[in-house]
């Protein structure tokens, strides 16, 4: 059969299959040769080829160490270049990405990566330094660094800032960090432990944990807020702070948000703002205004360098002055000697050390940099009323279609349920977010936040077009329908995608972490 | 603005089709207060402004496309091959996220999947995570597993582990109610107490020396700890793979796999464990499985039941996004490379870095530091403080070695890689003939 012929067979059978979904899967015995499934590079591997060409040896050759610290195995494998680059663009093609197509993951911020950004971070004079090369050597990259932060301090509201953390999870336990050190100067050694309130990130709880403190979950109201009674009820001599999501994982701004930091302050505690929606806020809206003592920034989110199909990302920690100087470093620092200006990295005085080897992610930095300065402030404020219109927009269009659990003005993302279609039909959100790959989306974020039953976290950013979300309101729409009249071809989605739903319960249950050659047959 | 493709006509539906008239009636939860602040940032820049500013910056650096560059010390100049790049660069892999719906990442969880076979193949270890931020955090969150696993308290370090590693691990331990306790010299190791956790020790050591580890594993044991070894990519091309040294936890920095230096990072942890500790692995596990729809095989994340965020406040580690794109150019690099490659890199970064050593050494003055064989670093004591030599280096388009003072008199380490040909070798060798000739002039006339 060509292979013109099995697409055709495939397609056919892939169409058939979404028509007439059947139980039970046909097994048919598949060649991982055949084209049906990217052989690995182990499995592509044939003895003897090389696929690099290195320098001959130019010096004469010196003797090697004792043979007893040398390997006598390695076992990679064996190709030409051509087979690695066709095996890639292979695999590159079983993913759905951003310059694919509209990715609306919620609390993600997937919005389109400007190209210029990888032009400018490939530069040689960006791409090509050692991060300890003196100072004198890399005056652009500290000018870069020391604008960045600038900026970044800017847009917070914040007096002062470090880029180091590496992601954002990183940079929640910085800040926390940078609160344990700040409450040990002032002898308060006893507070011990964080309020976080249960619609949070899972990274919340958990960074609390690594930073040795307990966790108290606030529960949220009717309405999403956090109640502040409860808040009340839990502050005394023993509470480090709150760690609150601005806006919330409900896509809501929390109206009481100056009553609440300013509650926490009055007990002694601290206000650490999850930054992960920093989006909405953009150019108009200021945490340091609302009473944020620290919080990190997803420079992966809200500034648009690459997610890089999970991570790098970078994540820079903003504070008030109170809290700089135990904030992690070096930091980059701005001088002027003898009429020029330059720039040097500094260890604030009470540092609470290195949280990640060298600067920070300068390969974040340079790009988010180009995009900040690209945009300016007027870009950057456009950025967030976009990202909030935009959300807001399919909330509307898709209210009387899905449940709606808030039924207000939301932020960046909106939060919706399938619980009428679970009720109804027994559709769950799984299968609608399946079903929306056939229609060629990326489902939104599901069952998260983990208040809201059967949750769609939709976020759209400002990036997409009225079009785009008219046609993904449309597809939401028709699932729905397709739940009334025939739920089966929920059940089994996606069916036009080269691959199925996987079976994650086999991979859990029998982990095959890493390829091994087949036993010689005896 | 060319990332925001509604117009204002789309816009005033859109606000009518919520019954809204402006912009504004968007954020009526928000206090004025708090409203509209005066923030100060540059005036925006066109895309050819904007990349005319950023290039002009970047002349400002000396990178290692227009000097030699002598300086490693845990980031370095490594060969990357053109095809690296652009597998990298693809759209599909560096504009896509976290595979959490398998059926659209396909891509992505493969070569995850051979990314953890290829670093257990590169270590000689059972199981590999899916790639931690870079070797520094990876290996303060091996000391914080190892605490966990042995339910212990004591970290021992050794004093040849990076100092930044070193430093990131004195931040991590504490809020862990951990002691971190350096140590000198190996023979220190015999009398562990019976808190020690983990010992960590890194080969080569920060100063490029490879030390015999073939008892030491043994000896750490004997005192209930484990083993954590930080190793040099390039070096397992030749050295002892951390598995056949019987090492319980093996952290590497991914940067030398055909990842640029960029300043420090972004940069890829890698680390491999003994088959017995997989559960207690932090980040992210791409395991095999296969497609219910017609069997073929497939692959998706799983274990999750570690993660921050299913286990919340009782996870081990908050690691949610790792350094992916990181660890599909170690991938492709090491694909590219394959058995014959990286041997071959090893080889060369071996023997061109001895040659420097026998070279600088005959220079007057000059002495060769290391106690016992190096690989691809190497310190030397300096007649002239290094930082002066490297600051005069710059006018011969040389970036020197990186100043090791405070660790030994005037201690300068210098890294060879094979990005460093003999005649950049020679080079070097002439331009501290000719520097240091000068001061001893001046040292004479006095």
């Amino acid at each position: 059969m060509s292979v013109l012929d099995k697409v055709v067979k495939n397609v056919t059978e892939a169409v058939d299959h979404a028509v007439h979904p059947q139980h039970g899967s046909h097994p048919h015995p598949v060649d991982p040769r055949a084209g049906a499934v990217e052989p690995l590079l182990f499995e592509l591997s044939d003895p003897g080829r090389i696929g690099v060409s290195l320098p001959d040896d130019d010096v004469p050759v010196a003797p090697l160490p004792a043979a007893h610290l040398l390997r006598e195995h390695l076992d990679l494998p064996e190709l030409s270049e051509i087979d690695v680059m066709r095996h890639f663009v292979r695999l590159s093609q079983m993913n759905y990405s951003i310059d694919s197509g509209f990715y609306p993951l919620g609390s993600c911020t997937m919005k389109y990566n400007p190209k210029v950004h990888e032009d400018v971070a490939i530069l040689p004079g960006f791409a090509m330094i050692n991060p300890m090369q003196p100072a004198e050597t890399v005056q652009g990259a500290l000018e870069v660094m020391w604008g960045l932060q600038e900026a970044l301090t800017q847009i917070t509201g914040m007096d002062s800032i470090t880029l180091q953390p590496a992601a954002g999870a990183h940079g929640e336990f910085t800040g926390i960090l940078i609160i344990r050190a700040y409450l040990h100067s002032l002898g308060q050694d006893q507070r011990d432990t964080i309020l976080v309130p249960d619609s949070a990130h899972g990274t919340n709880p958990a960074t609390t944990t690594a930073a040795g403190f307990k966790m108290i979950t606030l529960k949220s109201d009717a309405q999403g807020n956090v109640d502040l009674e409860q808040l009340s009820a839990n502050l005394n001599e023993r509470t480090v702070g709150i760690m609150l999501t601005v806006p919330s994982t409900l896509g809501l701004f929390e109206p009481n948000i100056l009553e609440i930091s300013a509650r926490v302050h009055r007990a002694g505690g601290q206000v650490y703002g999850d930054g992960a929606n920093l989006n909405a806020l953009v150019g108009h809206i200021r945490p340091g205004d609302l009473g944020i003592d620290v919080m990190h920034i997803n420079l992966h989110k809200t500034f648009t360098t690459p997610h890089g199909g999970g991570g790098p990302g970078a994540g820079p920690v903003a504070m008030k002055a109170h809290l700089a100087p135990f904030r992690p470093g070096p930091v980059i620092e701005r001088y002027e000697a003898d009429g020029a200006v330059g720039f040097r990295p500094v260890m604030p005085e009470q540092s609470i050390g290195r949280v990640k080897a060298f600067l920070g992610n300068f390969g974040m930095f340079d790009r988010a940099y180009t995009y900040i300065r690209h945009l300016g402030l007027r870009g950057l404020r456009r950025v967030s009323e976009n990202a909030i219109l935009n959300a807001n927009y399919i909330r509307g269009q898709l209210a009387g279609t899905y449940w709606l659990p808030y039924d207000r003005i939301n932020m960046h993302e909106v939060i919706l349920s399938s619980k009428n279609l679970k009720r109804d039909y027994g559709i769950k959100t799984l299968d609608v977010a399946k079903r929306l790959i056939d229609y060629g989306f990326h489902p939104p974020t599901v069952y998260f936040p983990l208040i809201v039953e059967e949750a769609l976290m939709i976020e759209p950013t400002e990036t997409e077009s009225k079009q785009t979300l008219d046609d993904f309101c449309a597809a939401m729409k028709a699932i729905a329908q397709e739940a009334r009249e025939n739920p089966d071809l929920l059940n089994h989605a996606p069916h036009t995608t080269k691959f199925g739903r996987l079976d994650e319960v086999t991979a859990a249950r029998e982990p095959n972490l890493r390829w091994r050659p087949a036993a010689p047959k005896s | 603005m060319p990332y925001i493709p509604n117009t204002d006509a789309d816009r005033q539906q859109m606000l009518a089709s919520l019954g809204l008239t402006r912009l504004t009636d968007l954020y009526r939860e928000v206090p004025a207060s708090v409203l509209d602040p005066a923030i100060a940032l540059p005036e925006p820049l066109s895309e050819s402004e904007i990349m005319a500013e950023m290039r002009r910056l970047s002349e400002k650096n000396c990178d290692a496309a227009h000097y030699a560059t002598f300086l490693g010390a845990g980031s370095y100049n490594h060969f990357s091959p053109a095809a690296v790049y652009r597998i990298m660069s693809r759209g599909e892999f560096y504009t896509a996220y976290t595979p959490y719906q398998p059926e659209l990442a396909q891509g992505t969880l493969q070569w995850t999947y051979e990314w953890q076979t290829l670093i257990c193949e590169l270590t000689g270890m059972d199981v590999a995570n899916a790639g931690m931020w870079d070797a520094s955090t990876a290996m303060a969150e091996a000391a914080i597993m190892a605490t966990n696993i042995t339910k212990r308290k004591t970290v021992v370090v050794g004093s040849g582990v990076h100092p930044h590693y070193r430093e990131v691990l004195a931040t991590y331990a504490p809020p862990h109610g951990v002691t971190v306790q350096t140590v000198k010299a190996t023979a220190d190791l015999d009398n562990l107490g019976s808190d020690v956790a983990c010992v960590i020790l890194q080969q080569p050591n920060f100063v490029g020396t490879i030390n015999d580890l073939s008892t030491m594993a043994a000896k750490i044991h004997a005192a209930g700890a484990l083993f954590i070894l930080v190793f040099d990519a390039i070096s397992l091309g030749l050295l002892k793979a951390p598995g056949e040294l019987d090492v319980d936890i093996a952290i590497g920095e991914g940067q030398s796999l055909g990842a640029p230096q960029q300043f420090g990072g972004p940069y890829s942890g890698m680390m491999a464990v003994k088959e017995k500790y997989t559960r207690s692995l932090p980040g992210r596990l791409a395991g095999m499985t296969k497609d219910t729809r017609d069997g073929k095989r497939g692959f998706v994340l799983t274990l999750q039941t570690r993660e921050q965020h299913i286990r919340r406040e009782k996870a081990t580690s908050n690691i949610c996004t790792n350094s992916a794109l990181i660890a599909l150019a170690n991938t492709a690099y090491l694909a590219l490379m394959g058995k014959y490659g990286l041997r071959r890199v090893a080889e060369i970064c071996y023997n061109r870095s001895h040659y420097l050593a026998g070279q600088i050494t005959q220079l007057p003055g000059f002495t060769l530091k290391n106690e016992g064989p190096f690989f691809k670093e190497f310190v030397v004591e300096t007649p002239i403080p290094p930082a002066e030599l490297n600051h005069r280096l710059l006018e011969h388009k040389i970036i020197g070695g990186l100043d090791v003072s405070d660790l030994l008199p005037n201690g300068w380490l210098l890294c060879v890689t094979e990005m460093n040909s003999r005649q950049q070798l020679d080079g070097l060798v002439s331009a501290l003939r000719a520097i240091t000739g000068a001061a001893e002039g001046q040292g004479n006339g006095r």
